[in-house]
């Protein structure tokens, strides 16, 4: 396959892609004066309209998506994203409304702002959402910050954050951002909580237990009633990763569980597209009792329309400008309001059983180190082809000889050699048939001709690519003409 | 609508081959007592056409489109060329994640590193990431990195930095071991640098400057930097009108260390505030300490070129409480579109749009301030917003500029309690002339 060159190196002298208007207004030649200029920029790209068209039309073949192909990336809920959202999300009443525009005049906006923090507050369970954060990492953070600031109320602000080891780099990360020290409670033989260690590590300077239901490897925290228990009994709130909710919703609320702050990743559970890695959106839902402390502003209903309060004293302030990715919470409504509650149990019902169909078909051909029943997905390892030298990059690599997307590895850190896998509910099951298929005989490859493999993928636009050497030698940018 | 592909029959011979009878059993291992006894309460749900319509309605209960706007302030009008939405809608790139598998995902990243190439190039700075959410939390994360760096309690920030960001900045490093202390402006509008010079001190990790600030004044970053560096402080430049890079001297050559901003003005629409998309570029040597995603080029096993995330063991995935950030999922696709917005535009093409912009701002200020009774606020050279104070208050002329269809500039009471009397207006290639005379009639109108 023919590789698609850098824009920077088609490009050339006094080639436009776009022309201005002319000018309308009388051109004041001392407006420039007083500004520090610059030259043209140095390197900058000069290429005509069809070469920018045929550039990303060919950069776009390479690669893999949902609309062309399975994509059983674990923890990530790569569904089907419905294309009528997209064509709601591009009206010209939604795209062009400025943020600092008077209320009056984006009632539409805020109503959908409002509707939908209304809708996720009835499917988690939660009294009051906002859809501020801007992604799942910044959803944690404010859910600790809204933590924090309700013990900082109460007096103290206390100091650990207790953490499965079998959580989301996300939840440590996010909890330091916020001042507090990480302690790991670690998993029993079933992969869940161990009750013990949590019980032991539960004092009065515990502020919170970060917990992710169903956990990374998609077993249920069965005693969650009892966990969140032990962490109130002792003064602290329980903070839900709510990155696996593609399993519970319609079904469970993570509300009656006795969750005091959730947050959610509309990317995943409700379907707005991950676009390559963002833009996501990442509402987060509170008790009434951490309600005081929601981000700046407030939409209100009143009986005159939708207004904003920027008057809470109490509030953390922002994370974010504005109000969030707008078009991304636009997307996650229309898809609730296509399903409504029978079609969201619908996603459960049937997310969950497309993982389990995978899990019974490939048991005894891939290792699963825990044996518990999981939900909306299952993990795998490479144990059992380790023993022949191949190691999970090299079946997820052998995947995309199979016209596949290889399932997450990098995680969770309790399974070494991870095959994360997550179907999700979308995909039919000759698609299912196919993937246990292509696995199946990668594991017989394994075993009868392991270098191919090794030396995986074969068909795809580039060979194996040597990561180690990227980073030890950074080339993080094109070269050609120095910056200024 | 169901979005399932199952059939019945898959789903009988599905259950059977599992060993269950119903969807149901895979969740009895959950207690009884947090099973739901009712149905969830929401809206009915609609067919297709019917959520068109309903959407179509909401939509037409905003009326701001039916106005010509003079906001600015941090979301910014241009032109999207046509070809921005037509190849930013593919689906290989709305609907692939992040790219964790390279060989399946170059299409992105590629675009990612000429996407850090464009943002090296129009910052003037060595290496930049993959992209953050929006201009305020790159604001932060490059308050905390330049933090990393020196170790030092102290954060300088000019007082004309976005409010909204300063909000941001707040709120981040709340319960970190760094104080921030703000710099007013002088009547210039420009950060007073008398006032910075006796701030800074060996206790400050970096100052934090935005250009053109928030009351749309080009500040002197050269200053600035130099004042830093007087006691081995960084030098942040902060950008969140990126369409000023086309024709200002880049913070890099001003000696900037750390470039953050946002890049909403580079083909997304203002979208009543997101998704928009947060960039940040900065010296090489501090590589180690840069937040997000970074592509690089690499080599596949047959010697050609391809790309890579990379760095990764500064990241959270790898390096948990001690990761440089907590981000995962960041704006790949509103920097796609910037790349496509870039790539279109071209060398030549930036540069006119921001002269466009400068010349058109340039015109409004001279039509607005020669009317009795508004005053330019700052004697600074400005880019495509600026600051006028109202004699007898602006709230009035507000409201009569809306009742003529018009969203004049916005009151800077609430956030500058000083600025009472004052508004910002914007004004960008997108305003005619004849806008912008609309605008100044009216307020010759409107005025006692």
């Amino acid at each position: 396959m023919n590789r698609e060159p850098l824009i920077f190196e088609i490009s050339s002298p006094t080639k436009k892609g776009f022309a201005l208007p002319h000018l309308d207004v009388p051109e004041n030649k001392d407006a420039l004066s007083g500004l520090p200029l610059r030259d043209e920029i140095r390197g900058f790209p000069q290429v005509s309209e069809i070469e920018v068209v045929r550039h990303f039309t060919r950069l776009s073949q390479a690669n893999f998506c949902i609309d062309t192909t399975f994509y059983p990336l674990g923890s990530c809920t790569m569904k089907y994203n419905p294309k009528v959202n997209e064509k709601i999300a591009a009206l010209p009443s939604f795209q062009d409304g400025h943020p600092q525009s008077p209320p009056e005049l984006v009632q539409g906006n805020l109503e959908i702002l409002k509707t939908l923090e209304d809708l996720l507050s009835e499917i988690t369970g939660m009294d009051a959402m906002t859809l501020q954060p801007s992604a799942g990492a910044q959803g944690e953070l404010l859910g600790m910050l809204l933590i924090r600031a309700g013990h900082e109320d109460r007096g103290h602000p206390r100091r650990i954050v207790l953490i499965p080891d079998s959580a989301h780099g996300t939840n440590p990360s996010s909890a330091h951002i916020c001042g507090y020290s990480v302690q790991e409670i670690k998993s029993n033989e079933r992969g869940t909580i161990d009750l013990a260690s949590l019980r032991q590590a539960m004092t009065e300077e515990v502020a919170a237990l970060m917990v992710t239901n169903p956990n990374t490897l998609g077993v249920f925290e069965d005693a969650i009633l009892e966990i969140t228990e032990i962490v109130h009994a002792k003064g602290g709130f329980v903070y839900m990763d709510g990155a696996n909710m593609n399993a519970l919703v319609g079904k469970f609320r993570p509300g009656d569980m006795g969750i005091d702050v959730i947050h959610l990743n509309l990317h995943k559970t409700f379907s707005t597209p991950h676009g390559g890695g963002g833009p996501g959106s990442g509402p987060v839902g509170v008790k009434t009792h951490l309600e005081p402390y929601l981000p700046v502003p407030i939409i209100n209903r009143s009986p005159s329309g939708f207004t904003l309060d920027h008057d809470r004293p109490k509030s953390i302030g922002r994370v974010r400008s504005f109000f969030g990715n707008f078009l991304v919470v636009l997307k996650a409504l229309a898809y609730i309001q296509s399903l409504g509650a029978s079609g969201l149990k619908e996603v459960a019902e049937i997310a969950v059983l497309n993982a389990n169909y995978i899990r019974k078909s490939l048991e005894g051909v891939y290792h699963l180190k825990y044996d518990s029943p999981t939900l909306h997905e299952c993990v795998f390892s490479d144990k059992l082809q380790k023993e022949r030298g191949i190691q999970n990059i090299d079946i997820a690599k052998r995947l995309i000889d199979y016209g596949l997307h290889p399932p997450t590895m990098s995680f969770p850190l309790i399974v070494p050699g991870a095959l994360m896998i997550e179907p999700t509910e979308t995909e039919s099951r000759r698609d299912l048939d196919q993937f246990i298929e292509a696995m199946k005989a990668i594991a017989r490859e394994a075993i009868e001709k392991p270098e191919i493999l090794k030396s995986a993928p074969h068909v795809s636009y580039v060979r194996r690519l040597d990561e180690t050497s990227a980073a030890r030698r950074p080339v993080l940018r094109w070269g050609g003409e120095p910056s200024e | 609508m169901s979005f399932i592909s199952l059939s019945d029959l898959d789903k009988k011979e599905m259950l059977a081959r599992i060993g269950v009878s119903s969807p149901d059993d895979f969740f009895s291992g959950i207690p009884e007592r947090i099973r739901m006894k009712k149905e969830l309460r929401l809206p009915q749900p609609l067919s297709e056409p019917e959520l068109v319509g309903h959407f179509g309605a909401l939509g037409r209960k905003n009326k701001a489109g039916d106005y010509l706007s003079f906001l600015g302030a941090g979301a910014y009008r241009h032109y999207i060329p046509a070809i921005v939405d037509y190849l930013s809608s593919r689906g290989e790139f709305i609907s692939p994640y992040t790219p964790y598998q390279p060989e399946v995902s170059q299409g992105t990243l590629q675009v990612v590193f000429e996407y850090q190439t464009l943002i090296c190039q129009l910052t003037g700075m060595e290496i930049a990431n993959a992209s953050l959410y929006d201009g305020a939390s790159a604001a932060a994360e490059a308050v905390l990195m330049a933090q990393r760096i020196r170790s030092r309690p102290k954060i300088l920030v000019a007082g004309s930095l976005h409010p909204q960001y300063r909000k941001v900045i707040q709120t981040y490093v709340k319960n970190l071991p760094i104080r921030i202390e703000e710099i007013s402006a002088d009547a210039r509008g420009k950060l007073d640098s008398e006032a910075l010079s006796r701030a800074v001190d060996g206790q400050t990790s970096a100052v934090v400057c935005q250009s053109p600030n928030f009351f749309g004044v080009v500040e002197d970053l050269d200053r600035v930097a130099e004042i830093a560096r007087e006691r081995q402080a960084l030098s942040v430049a902060i950008v969140a009108e990126a369409v000023s890079l086309g024709l200002l001297r880049p913070p890099g050559a001003s000696g900037a260390d750390i470039v953050a901003g946002e890049g909403q003005s580079l083909g997304l629409p203002v979208s009543f505030g997101g998704p928009y998309l947060g960039f940040m570029a900065c010296r090489r040597d501090f590589l180690r300490q840069f937040p997000g995603r970074i592509a690089g080029e690499t080599q596949d096993a047959e010697g050609k070129r391809g790309f890579v995330l990379t760095f990764s063991t500064r990241e959270q995935h790898i390096r948990r409480e001690r990761a440089t950030s907590n981000i995962c999922t960041n704006q790949a696709w509103c920097a796609l579109r910037a790349t496509i917005f870039l790539e279109t535009l071209g060398r030549q093409g930036m540069r006119e749009l921001a002269c466009q912009n400068v010349q058109k701002a340039g015109y409004a200020l001279e039509r607005l301030g020669a009317i009795k009774g508004i005053r330019r606020r700052f004697s600074g050279p400005i880019f495509n917003e600026f600051v006028l104070e109202f004699e007898g208050g602006y709230a009035k002329i507000a409201d009569y500029l809306l009742r003529n269809g018009v969203i004049g500039g916005q009151e800077l009471g609430s956030d500058y309690p000083e600025l009472g009397s004052c508004a910002l207006f914007c004004v960008t290639e997108v305003h005619s002339k004849e806008d912008i005379d609309r605008l100044a009639g009216l307020i010759e109108e409107a005025v006692p």
